[in-house]
Formats: C-alpha cells, sequence, structure tokens
C-alpha cells in the first residue's frame, strides 16, 4: 500500500515538473503526424512541419515574412547571362552525426534529387539543371539550361535539403541534418522529440528539446490544449473553439496567413463556354463561404495569388457576387439544366464550403451531384484522371501561378499566350518587368474564369500566452522553432 | 474430444484463408495510388514510376498475393509504404499499448459486471433491479466516443486529474502508462459492462427457475450461496459467448476511442493506414487481428466444455 502511495505521489511530481517547470522545452501540436521524416522523398506538408529550419537545411530558406534569405550558403551570385549560380557555403558547418558540411554533399544532394529514379515530390525545381559542380570545398557552381531568375526560390524549399551520403538511406526514420535541433526519438502514432544540437554553425536557439505531439481528432486537440498536454498547435484543427481560446487568458489566438489559394476548380474540358464558367464565378458568394464554412477565417480572393504578395492585384471586383447576371449569363449560353459533378476532399474548407456552393449554384439553377472523397481517391480521380466538373482544394504551394501554364494539369486550362507569359517571367530578372508579368498573368486567368476563387486560407493557431517567436503566417509550411521562446514571469 | 479439435482446427485455417483472399482482394479495389498519394499532387510521371516500382506495387495481382501470406508465414509482414519500416515493427509498437487497453477493458467491464448482474437477478423487480436495468440501457444506448470526451473534458481539462490523451510510453514506468490507459479504457468497458451485466441477469434468472434451484433451497443452501454456487455456473455459457464477442467489439471500439484520445495504438495505426493508402500495413494488420477473433472464438469454444462438462463428451 505504501509503496502503492510512494508511487503514484512520485508520478504526481513527475506530472508536475512536466508541466511547470520546464520552460525550455515545448510541446507542439499537429494534426497529422509524417510518414517519414525525409523532406527530399514525400510530399507530406507534415514532414517540413517538423523538419523544416529544426532538423534540415537548404542553400537558402524561407523567413517568416517570406523572403528567401540566406542558409547553408552565405552568398550567391548570378552570371550575367543568368545561367550559372554560384554559391559560397558558410564555414563550420556540421551535420548532426558529427561529419562536416561541405561542397560534395551539396552536390550529392542536387543531383540526387534531380536524378531519374530520384522520388523527389517537387522534381521540377530541379528539372532546370544542367550541371552542379564544386570547384572548391565551399563552393557550389550550377549550371542551368535557361536563365530562372526563380532559382534562389527554388533552392529555399524544404525539397532541396541538404543531405549527406553517408546518412541519406536513414535520413526517413533517423533524419541527420545541419540544423539547430537534432533527432532523439520518434514515438510512431504519438510524437517526435527533437533536441538541441550544440555544435550548430548559428545562433543558439532558447528551446532545448522540442516535441511534435500528433493528434488528428478536433476534439482531442482542443482538450490536450485545454488540459495544457500541448503548448502551442500552430495550425489548429477546431476553428469553431477558435472564440474559446481568445476568451482564456492563458492562450493567444494566432491568426496569420498562409500560401493556399483555395479555388472551386473548374473542368475547363467540360465547361468550355467561358460564359458557364463567369456565371458559376459570379453565382459564388465568398464572404458567405468565408463566414459558413472558415468561421469568418480568410481573405476573399480573385485570381490564383496571395493577397499578402506585394504583386498581388483585387480582381475580386470581377466576379462579384451576382445571381441574376449568372442567371442572364446561363440563358445566353444555353446552359439550363446544368448538372455537375462536384468532388470534394476531406478538408473542412471543401466538405463545409462545397455544401454552401451548392446551394448558392443552385439558385441560378445549376444542380449538383457531390462525392466526398479521400485525398488518395481524389488524387487518382480528380488530380490524376482529371475525372470531375468541380472540385474545391486549397494550393497551398508559393507562388505557383504558373500551374496555369500547364494544359494537362487538372483543371486543363490551355492558353498559348498564357503560356508564353510564363515562359517569358521565367526569363526576366528585372524586378520591375516580373510585376508588370505577374499582374497581367493574375488578369488573365481571372478574365478567362478558370476556376472560381474563393480566398486565401487562414492559419489559425493556438499557443500558450507565454510563448514567443511562433510563425504568424506560413510561407511555406513549417513549424520553425529558431526563435522561439517562453516569456519570464509568471 | 481430440477429432473434435481437429475439426475446429481445420475449419480455422479455412476461415483464415478465405479472409486473406477477401483482405486482399478488397484492398486491391481500393481507389487511390498509395506512391501518387505520397507524392502529392506536384509529382511528376517518372517520381510517381520510380516509387511505385520502389514499393513493390507492380506485377500480377496472385504473384503479389502469394508473395504476401508466405512471408506472412515466415513472420515478415511487409515493409510500410509511408513509415517504411517493417510492419511488424509497427505493430509490435503500437500492440504494446492496443494489448493492455483492451485487457484493461474487458477485465474492468467483467468486474464491474458480474455484481451488478448478480444484484439485479437477485433483487428481480426490485429498486435496485430498476435502477440496474435503468443504468444498463443507458450504458449501452451512450455511444463510447462521446463519453470518452464527457470522461475528457470532466477529468483530463477540468479536474486536471489525468492529461488528455495521448502515451508516454511503459518506458515511463508502469503506472504512467496505465494511468495514461485508464480513461479510454473506462470509455470502452461502459457499454461492454452494461451488455453483460444484462445478459448475464437473464441468464441468472433462467436459471434460477430450473428445478436444482429449488432442490437447493429445500435442502438448506442460504439463496446467496444458492446464486453463486449454482445458478452462476449454469449462467456463464451465454457470459463467455458475449464475452467472445466483446473481443472483436473491443478491437473495433478501439479505432474510435484510440483517436479520441490519440492513442499510438493498432487502432489508430489502421485508420492512419486507410488514409495515407498504405495498403500494406491496413492488409498485414487486418490479417492479424483477423487471427485474433478467430482464436479467441476457438478458445471461448474451449472454455465452453470447462464450464460445461456435458459439452466435453461430444
Amino acid at each position: 500500500m505504501t509503496q502503492t502511495l510512494k508511487m503514484s505521489v512520485a508520478a504526481f511530481a513527475l506530472m508536475a515538473s512536466g508541466a511547470w517547470a520546464a520552460q525550455d522545452s515545448i510541446i507542439i501540436g499537429m494534426q497529422l503526424e509524417p510518414p517519414n521524416l525525409d523532406p527530399t522523398g514525400g510530399a507530406a506538408a507534415a514532414i517540413d512541419e517538423v523538419t523544416y529550419a529544426n532538423l534540415f537545411e537548404g542553400l537558402t530558406r524561407f523567413a517568416s515574412d517570406g523572403a528567401v534569405v540566406p542558409g547553408l550558403a552565405q552568398s550567391w551570385s548570378v552570371s550575367e547571362d543568368g545561367l550559372t549560380w554560384t554559391f559560397d557555403l558558410r564555414p563550420g558547418v556540421i551535420f548532426h552525426d558529427g561529419t562536416a558540411m561541405d561542397s560534395a554533399d551539396v552536390v550529392f544532394s542536387l543531383n540526387r534529387a534531380r536524378a531519374e529514379d530520384s522520388t523527389n515530390a517537387q522534381k521540377a525545381l530541379f528539372a532546370g539543371i544542367a550541371d552542379v559542380s564544386a570547384p572548391d570545398a565551399s563552393t557550389v557552381v550550377i549550371t542551368l539550361d535557361a536563365p530562372n531568375g526563380n532559382f534562389a526560390f527554388n533552392m529555399a524549399w524544404g525539397d532541396a535539403v541538404i543531405v549527406a551520403p553517408e546518412s541519406v538511406a536513414t535520413n526517413a526514420t533517423q533524419p541527420v541534418g545541419t540544423g539547430p535541433f537534432r533527432f532523439v526519438e520518434w514515438a510512431k502514432g504519438d510524437s517526435v522529440t527533437l533536441e538541441r544540437f550544440d555544435a550548430y554553425w548559428g545562433a543558439a536557439p532558447a528551446l532545448t528539446r522540442a516535441t511534435f505531439k500528433f493528434i488528428s481528432d478536433p476534439n482531442a486537440a482542443f482538450a490536450a490544449m485545454m488540459a495544457g498536454d500541448v503548448n502551442a498547435f500552430p495550425v489548429f484543427p477546431a476553428p469553431e473553439t477558435l472564440a474559446n481560446f481568445d476568451a482564456d487568458p492563458r492562450f493567444s489566438v494566432i491568426v496569420g496567413s498562409t500560401e493556399g489559394e483555395t479555388i472551386l476548380a473548374m473542368n475547363n474540358a467540360n465547361l468550355t463556354d467561358v460564359r458557364v464558367r463567369k456565371a458559376i464565378s459570379h453565382a459564388i458568394d465568398r464572404q458567405a463561404i468565408i463566414d459558413g464554412a472558415m468561421f469568418g477565417y480568410g481573405t476573399p480572393i480573385g485570381t490564383h495569388f496571395a493577397p499578402h504578395n506585394p504583386d498581388y492585384v483585387d480582381l475580386t471586383g470581377g466576379s462579384a457576387h451576382d445571381p441574376d447576371m449568372a442567371r442572364a449569363l446561363l440563358a445566353e449560353a444555353g446552359a439550363t439544366d446544368l448538372r455537375l459533378s462536384m468532388a470534394l476532399p476531406p478538408p473542412s474548407y471543401a466538405r463545409r464550403g462545397g455544401e454552401i456552393i451548392a446551394s448558392q449554384l443552385r439558385a441560378v439553377g445549376i444542380a449538383t451531384d457531390i462525392t466526398n472523397m479521400e485525398w488518395a481517391q481524389w488524387l487518382e480521380q480528380v488530380f490524376r484522371g482529371k475525372d470531375f466538373d468541380l472540385t474545391i482544394v486549397s494550393h497551398t504551394e508559393p507562388a505557383d501561378i504558373n500551374i496555369y501554364a500547364r494544359p494537362d494539369y487538372y483543371f486543363q486550362y490551355d492558353n498559348a499566350g498564357f503560356q508564353a507569359l510564363i515562359e517569358t517571367l521565367g526569363i526576366t530578372a528585372d524586378p520591375d518587368t516580373r510585376t508588370t508579368l505577374l499582374q497581367d498573368a493574375q488578369k488573365m486567368i481571372a478574365a478567362d474564369y478558370v476556376n472560381g476563387y474563393l480566398f486565401q486560407l487562414a492559419k489559425t493557431g493556438v499557443a500558450d500566452s507565454r510563448i514567443e517567436g511562433l510563425w504568424q503566417n506560413a510561407p511555406t509550411q513549417a513549424n520553425d522553432l529558431t526563435g522561439v521562446s517562453w516569456r519570464a514571469g509568471p | 474430444m481430440i477429432r473434435a479439435l481437429g475439426r475446429r482446427a481445420l475449419s480455422l485455417l479455412l476461415a483464415l484463408i478465405a479472409a486473406s483472399v477477401v483482405i486482399f482482394v478488397m484492398l486491391q479495389a481500393v481507389p487511390g495510388d498509395p506512391a501518387a498519394f505520397m507524392l502529392g499532387m506536384n509529382a511528376s510521371e517518372d517520381a510517381v514510376a520510380a516509387l511505385r516500382a520502389e514499393l513493390g506495387l507492380e506485377g500480377p495481382l496472385v504473384v503479389r498475393y502469394l508473395a504476401w501470406i508466405s512471408g506472412m508465414l515466415g513472420g515478415d509482414f511487409g515493409t510500410s509504404y509511408t513509415y517504411r519500416v517493417p510492419v511488424a515493427e509497427l505493430v509490435s509498437e503500437r500492440i504494446v499499448v492496443s494489448a493492455p487497453l483492451a485487457v484493461m477493458a474487458l477485465v474492468l467491464s467483467t468486474v464491474i459486471a458480474i455484481p451488478v448482474g448478480l444484484i439485479a437477478a437477485a433483487r428481480r423487480g426490485g429498486v435496485a433491479d430498476w435502477g440496474i436495468m435503468g443504468g444498463t440501457q443507458l450504458g449501452i444506448a451512450v455511444p463510447n466516443f462521446w463519453f470518452a470526451m464527457i470522461l475528457v473534458l470532466v477529468f483530463a481539462v477540468k479536474l486536471r486529474w489525468v492529461s488528455a490523451g495521448g502515451f508516454p510510453g511503459w518506458d515511463a514506468g508502469l503506472w504512467p502508462g496505465v494511468r495514461a490507459l485508464l480513461l479510454p479504457a473506462i470509455a470502452l468497458a461502459l457499454p461492454q459492462a452494461s451488455i453483460l451485466a444484462r445478459v448475464l441477469r437473464s441468464a441468472l434468472l433462467d436459471t434460477l427457475d430450473q428445478d436444482y434451484i429449488r432442490t437447493a433451497r429445500a435442502k438448506g443452501l442460504s439463496r446467496r450461496a444458492t446464486v453463486v454456487r449454482h445458478a452462476l455456473r449454469n449462467a456463464m455459457i451465454p457470459v463467455l459467448t458475449i464475452l467472445g464477442l466483446q473481443f472483436s467489439f473491443l478491437l473495433a471500439g478501439a479505432i474510435i476511442i484510440e483517436n479520441v484520445f490519440f492513442l499510438p495504438g493498432l487502432g489508430r495505426l489502421i485508420f492512419q493506414g486507410i488514409t495515407q493508402r498504405d495498403l500494406i500495413v491496413v492488409q498485414s494488420v487486418t490479417m492479424l487481428l483477423v487471427f485474433a477473433v478467430i482464436l479467441v472464438t476457438f478458445l471461448v469454444d474451449l472454455a465452453y466444455t470447462f464450464a460445461d462438462p456435458r459439452l466435453r463428451r461430444r
């Protein structure tokens, strides 16, 4: 009896110390568990949410405002013709296994990513590379097939991080990178634990230990936050409860923006008449969707571009909610009795938003057949099979308007003028000209009513109010912990 | 007896083979390519093809089926597509959560159900009986995930006695582990205990009407001794049957409960495997669960013969 008593007292003490004393460790909640921890071998956002900037680093990296800043390369230069990029590597960079990082590792990483048998999910980032060479241990020279104004941006992606040939085979389960944290343990299905890496080249982070805990059920996420089991939930899955956290001084609600343009994608091969696509766009009431499906979080968009981007043009007026105009357009196009299939993937923006859009379309005389799908099925049937009329999806890749230049992309928009524009953009380095081109691109797809542009997905997170330094916005899907700390005090 | 056992073992084997074919074929028919899922929207065709080859997704159906089965027989459950580790390793990590949870829930439901059932039967028509019948009705009607959420809100969010979920691992010690499984086990056990108590009550009432009970009473045995020594033992057959069936309900219920309490158990592994199209995990774990259920049914059959000696002669 005394034995059990002692044990439970010890257990309580242990719990108490875990909950209150440790102010240099953090427990971060995430809805999805990463399938593996190798950012160069999978598309799952959860991989980057654990590893980006924490475990792995690339030549360049995204700062919290989305700017591309130096990473493992302290500087770089581009030749006059834009074909040769020379990266000057930081000295004294060490992998977590103690081996030094030099130009040979960079050459290996980039060649691996662009190889024939590469399973990199963003292989297109490396497609323009003709050759990678290392004149000395701290210099890497990359030759491109054609000038690419975006190359430094491409190298900042999580898929372009630098790995070592010695550890690459086991990165999926035992990741070895150059970041400020090193991998400690992965209790599969439960959590991943990281620890501060003392030999890090840069400024040491304030946290000594970080645990990512995986909680998929929104109710469980709410309970875990409320019970103090989790310190922060940067992408909180239960937006309907955010008001509770906002009212509670123990917590702060962090609302920011993401790179996710949420669209009602239309199959342009089925809906060939621009008047029908225009009618659908005018039938949609964006604010009703944001309020009804997203609890008011989200910024309306009128084209496929992020509103926080300096080059953004507000084109929402061109597809304002106007059911009368929608009906008139449909009558003009002779598209009465229109019946369209609508495929909805699992996220609530799609499932809840889809119901609202269906009723808005019904109001102008368009019937819809809704099919709920899991991601795997959506990828196969909608994205690859192009077997759909309408679908709702958030395009979370940053600056991805160039997908409209791919006629075989799932919404099948084929416009030679747009394709030429993107091609020009790719070889243009002058910032002013780039801005003009990007704005023309936004206007062109809006004028063609390629898709119904709904809203920019918000990033809504919850954190203990004593935590500072978490990213407010999500220029890429990451939980960069390098600047995170606990505020001293009560 | 031996021949009967042999017959049972043979039908057990046939059931396993049939189950393996059904599981394999059904999962082949599920829409969604695991490789395409893993690489996402920007993946190039050749990257997907390279991954498909790497995962061993190419080749004729029969060959892949036989490879899977022969691997399973040798203890090789395949390699998870998404986690890239052997499925056997994943299972052994998860079973240390799921098995104790199922056992705790089973024990808990039995420990609750037997006295409750006994009292209800002994006080048939009385206030206690009415109360128990009403309570167990409620216990069956309440969905266990809802009950689980209420438990979390009360004991984790309001009272802060336990954490809202998660599992510290057995390395953290026996008590923290048991403690983490306590609420989930209660949530799982309550509906089962209700069913079990009701079955036990009606089985007891049936036996209490039997002649041998009157004889036992007539020879001077107390009411209590009669119920415990004679009635309870004879009422065990239906109770055992229900216990056996409950085992599979516990496994199914664990999928939901493990999600509510974010426990890294087998149920969540399957759930995750399905959404991520980690078909080899789903396939092998489902097969393992089928095996467990069939085995338990077999053991329950054996237990009948202990509870009722008459069955031994058949």
